[in-house]
């Protein structure tokens, strides 16, 4: 704008700007920072059209809406893939609201820019700038919006949800909307706001004994200033947070109207469905196909050769696969020369082999590793390894796209609706802007719906078809043909001293991806170590598996310790806690779970009790598991499982998640295995890549330590990574063999 | 044209009488509560019940459900949408993480409540074995049965949550 606005209009832009500047962004303390004020006729209120309901529904920031029957819609920019994101984060914002729980419904937040998740962009990017000093913060939120919208930021994952969207702006965005629902009916009263109170969705004013639901000032409220420093409820005042308020979600799950990515319908228009399959070997191509067979399947609309993959488009999904199992196809040779899984972990043995003890890629030096391994009283060592894992969701991949005229349209499971907003829109050759993301509840993502590849496929495949059609991935191409949990081998040195304390470490190892310290137990006091990476060249593709790093590194390094605890005669728990003096909060997590297990009995004959603690997504987690050997292979029989996460915003959904990661991490420590034959994956389907069974789960105890510390741990990544090192040592425990590969099932084939 | 009983509902499909029950429902009926998971009965997603006994239907010919009543996720509450034991457990229990298998939990519960009133923990494994859940569900899913029988109280989370929008 060149001219000079008039007074008036100038204080009205100031206002639309502040109002404007979308990616809500907040302080711990209670300074809101952003606020983004959508109505009609705003300058940014294209998000309207987006988020818009009912009638009578008024948005009161881009958060949250209130319509005329006094529902509160909470506006959630993560996914939900069954973590319970949509529900506690509209838990935070309710409280902070005074809503009435029972009012409240959650909303996905629409695949747009606006919807960045700023402050989980801050904590993956840039950690520890979260709590900044109060001057620096707008800079710090302006900054990271824009690398989120740069990054296509609206992503859910790294267990961060809750403590960074949860408490930086679903928390923020409750108390501002509350203030300015009280800023409006104090002014429409004629009472001071201070005079007015809010509890259960209702406005009060003792002293006239008026009273109004949310509604009626709803709108009102709207033309409220957007207060920049909300107060946030200290933890005496919380009515939700910390309360397990049932979950959103659930009533739709129990009752088949959930509506997952694979239930997607293009309303008015005739569904068709692709069966798809791609390369057996990563890299190599289609070299010829032979389809006269598949042309003349009934329902077969058309039948594509896409270079790296092979589709069959047709009437019916089980039409499709039958005329795809109908082509046979011959492909390019492969490039890579690991051809088996002995291969890949023979190029693992050669890169630590070189890398020797001091060699690598220096990670965590500490103190002199060298020195005091050369002056230990005892040395220990030993290799350990994992193998490829797969995700398995249990809905496939898939995603339906409707291209035409330049644009498209597209209904998928995702963890990052906006990346694969930019994947499809590069595919196609057009603007983003020109891709609309529908982008429902997801069967299951544990990191595999990061990725964007199925997107991809689906989009290629509906700028073909010209119609609109649904891909879908068979079991047997969702476990070979993805993107992968990578193998690894880590080798560690340890030297005990003369009184069986651990004073050397040495460790080198070949993966690393994330986080970044997931590699340390740096809770443990061990003066001495060296850390360091030794990469290796991976086969498989690879994608961010439930807790990441953590699921090889805690089976690696809490294997080590308890291996360190035998060697110096001491007991597990006892030699771990003797570490522990610098760390209060990880040594009570480790007593709590001893103490649920009753560490101090002996277990019954032919089991034993293995413990491990971890740190992992901000999250302190010990586990003990009982095994049963007496039928000469392990079952566990149960688990207790202690946690602190600082305060657990929903304690019942947090102990699902310990649960589900524990069952998750079993799965992964007793069959977790793709291997390679030829250079392709063996494993097809779940009869030979098995999944934990409800005969064989153990019976799962959690307890929260709940210390209502202001900095938050995840939920849906730290039950996972001690369970697997639990129960090898607990095996260790019942028969004194040491298992160093996993998975456990095939050491007592 | 095939004659089908769905959810006690008479209709008519034009379709291959190889194809399995789960892609009738689903894309000729428009019932998706029903899952697709593996496409070999190995994990239980697609369950509903023939005549009240649970099969897989991504196994079963289309064929195999002529003349017999089909049961899915959404014919298991009552008319006025009023829901069963089963289901109310599941919500009193707050089972689901994603939900996409919990259908067919349902679905396999429901069979097994209906043979044994009051399984005990042994044939609760027996019964949902087959049932896999990977977001790892299955205490609560136990649990949950046990409420629905009866053999334990619900931990009395409110039957009127919210619900999704």
């Amino acid at each position: 704008m060149n001219e000079i606005a008039k007074p008036a209009q100038r204080s009205r832009a100031a206002k639309w700007s502040r109002r404007g500047f979308i990616g809500a962004g907040v302080l711990a303390g209670g300074t809101l920072l952003i606020g983004v004020a959508v109505r009609p006729g705003n300058p940014v209120g294209k998000l309207g059209s987006l988020v818009a309901g009912g009638q009578g529904e008024q948005l009161i920031n881009s958060w949250l809406k209130i319509d005329a029957d006094n529902i509160v819609t909470a506006i959630v920019p993560h996914c939900e893939m069954g973590q319970g994101a949509h529900s506690v984060l509209a838990q935070m914002l309710a409280d902070e609201l005074d809503a009435d729980w029972s009012l409240v419904r959650v909303m996905q937040a629409p695949a747009d820019g606006s919807y960045v998740v700023t402050d989980t962009i801050r904590g993956f990017v840039a950690q520890g700038t979260l709590g900044a000093p109060d001057w620096l913060e707008p800079t710090w939120n302006g900054l990271f919006t824009r690398i989120g919208r740069l990054a296509d930021g609206m992503i859910t994952g790294g267990s961060s949800s809750v403590r960074t969207t949860g408490q930086h702006t679903m928390r923020i965005a409750g108390a501002a909307a509350r203030q300015m629902l009280v800023g409006a009916a104090a002014r429409a009263w004629g009472v001071p706001a201070a005079e007015i109170t809010t509890a259960g969705s209702v406005l009060s004013h003792k002293a006239s004994g008026r009273s109004a639901p949310y509604a009626r000032f709803a709108a009102a409220a709207a033309e409220e200033d957007m207060p920049q420093t909300p107060a946030l409820k200290a933890p005496g005042d919380y009515r939700l947070m910390g309360t397990d308020a049932p979950r959103t979600d659930i009533p739709a799950k129990v009752n088949g109207t959930a509506s997952f990515g694979i239930d997607a319908v293009v309303t008015g228009q005739t569904m068709t469905y692709a069966a798809v399959r791609r390369a057996p070997v990563p890299g190599t191509r289609v070299a010829k196909m032979d389809a006269s067979a598949a042309k003349a399947m009934p329902g077969v609309l058309q039948i594509l050769n896409m270079g790296d993959f092979l589709a069959v488009v047709a009437d019916s999904y089980w039409q499709a696969q039958q005329a795809l199992n109908a082509i046979t196809a011959e492909y390019t040779a492969p490039e890579s020369s690991i051809r088996s899984s002995q291969d890949q972990f023979a190029r693992f043995s050669a890169a630590l082999d070189e890398a020797g003890e001091a060699g690598g890629k220096e990670v965590i030096a500490l103190g002199d590793a060298k020195g005091a391994m050369a002056g230990a009283a005892r040395k220990i060592s030993a290799d350990y390894q994992v193998p490829y894992l797969a995700h398995a969701p249990l809905e496939p991949m898939n995603a339906t796209v409707w291209v035409r005229d330049g644009k498209c349209e597209i209904w998928t499971s995702t963890q990052v609706p906006l990346m694969a907003r930019s994947a499809a829109a590069k595919a196609l050759d057009i603007s983003a802007d020109d891709v609309t993301m529908h982008h429902p509840l997801l069967g299951g993502g544990f990191g595999r719906r990061l990725e964007v590849d199925y997107v991809i496929m689906a989009a290629r495949i509906g700028q073909a078809t010209g119609y609109p059609v649904k891909m879908i991935w068979s079991r047997e191409e969702d476990t070979q043909k993805g993107l992968f949990r990578c193998a690894d081998m880590s080798r560690f040195t340890g030297g005990l001293d003369a009184r069986g304390r651990l004073v050397a470490y040495n460790n080198v190892f070949t993966q690393r991806n994330d986080p970044a310290d997931a590699c340390d137990c740096a809770f443990y006091d061990i003066p001495n170590k060296s850390i360091r990476v030794a990469e290796a060249e991976l086969h498989l593709p690879f994608a961010a598996f439930r807790s990441v790093d953590h699921s090889q590194q805690a089976f690696f390094i809490e294997s080590f310790i308890d291996e360190a605890a035998q060697a110096a005669g001491r007991d597990p728990l006892e030699f771990r806690l003797a570490m522990l003096g610098q760390s209060p909060r990880h040594k009570a997590v480790l007593e709590k779970a001893a103490a649920m297990a009753g560490w101090s009995t002996r277990p019954a004959a032919g089991r034993g009790r293995g413990i491990a603690l971890t740190e992992s997504f901000g999250t302190i987690v010990a586990e003990v598991v009982e095994v049963d050997m007496s039928s000469g292979k392990p079952r566990a029989t149960n688990v207790w499982c202690a946690a602190d996460p600082g305060f657990a915003m929903n304690p019942d959904g947090f102990r699902n998640q310990m649960e589900g990661g524990i069952v998750f991490g079993l799965t992964a420590a007793l069959y977790g295995e793709i291997s390679l034959r030829d250079g392709a994956v063996e494993q097809g389907n779940f009869h030979d890549y098995k999944l934990l069974r409800m005969d064989e789960c153990p019976a799962i105890a959690v307890e929260i330590i709940n210390g209502k510390h202001e900095k938050l741990g995840g939920a849906g990544e730290p039950g996972l990574p001690p369970v697997a090192p639990a129960l090898a040592n607990a095996i260790f425990a019942a028969t004194a063999k040491r298992i160093r590969a996993l998975p456990i099932s095939k050491h007592f084939a | 044209m095939m004659k089908l009983t769905i959810n006690g509902k008479v209709t008519a499909v034009d379709v291959d009488p190889a194809m399995p029950i789960l892609w009738v429902v689903r894309e000729k009926l428009g019932l998706t509560g029903t899952k697709f998971g593996c496409g070999m009965a190995l994990c239980g997603a697609c369950t509903v019940h023939l005549d009240g006994r649970p099969v897989r239907s991504c196994s079963t010919p289309i064929a195999e459900a002529e003349g017999k009543a089909i049961t899915t996720i959404e014919g298991v509450a009552g008319p006025e949408g009023e829901l069963s034991k089963v289901q109310q457990a599941w919500i009193s229990e707050q089972v689901p993480q994603c939900g996409y298998c919990q259908s067919g939990q349902i679905m396999a519960a429901t069979a097994l409540l209906r043979d044994n009133p009051s399984p005990s923990d042994a044939d609760i494994d027996a019964a949902m074995a087959g049932n896999l859940c990977r977001c790892g569900t299955y205490v609560r899913i136990r649990r949950a049965i046990k409420v629905a029988a009866g053999l334990e109280p619900a931990k009395g989370a409110p039957q009127t949550g919210s619900a999704q929008a």
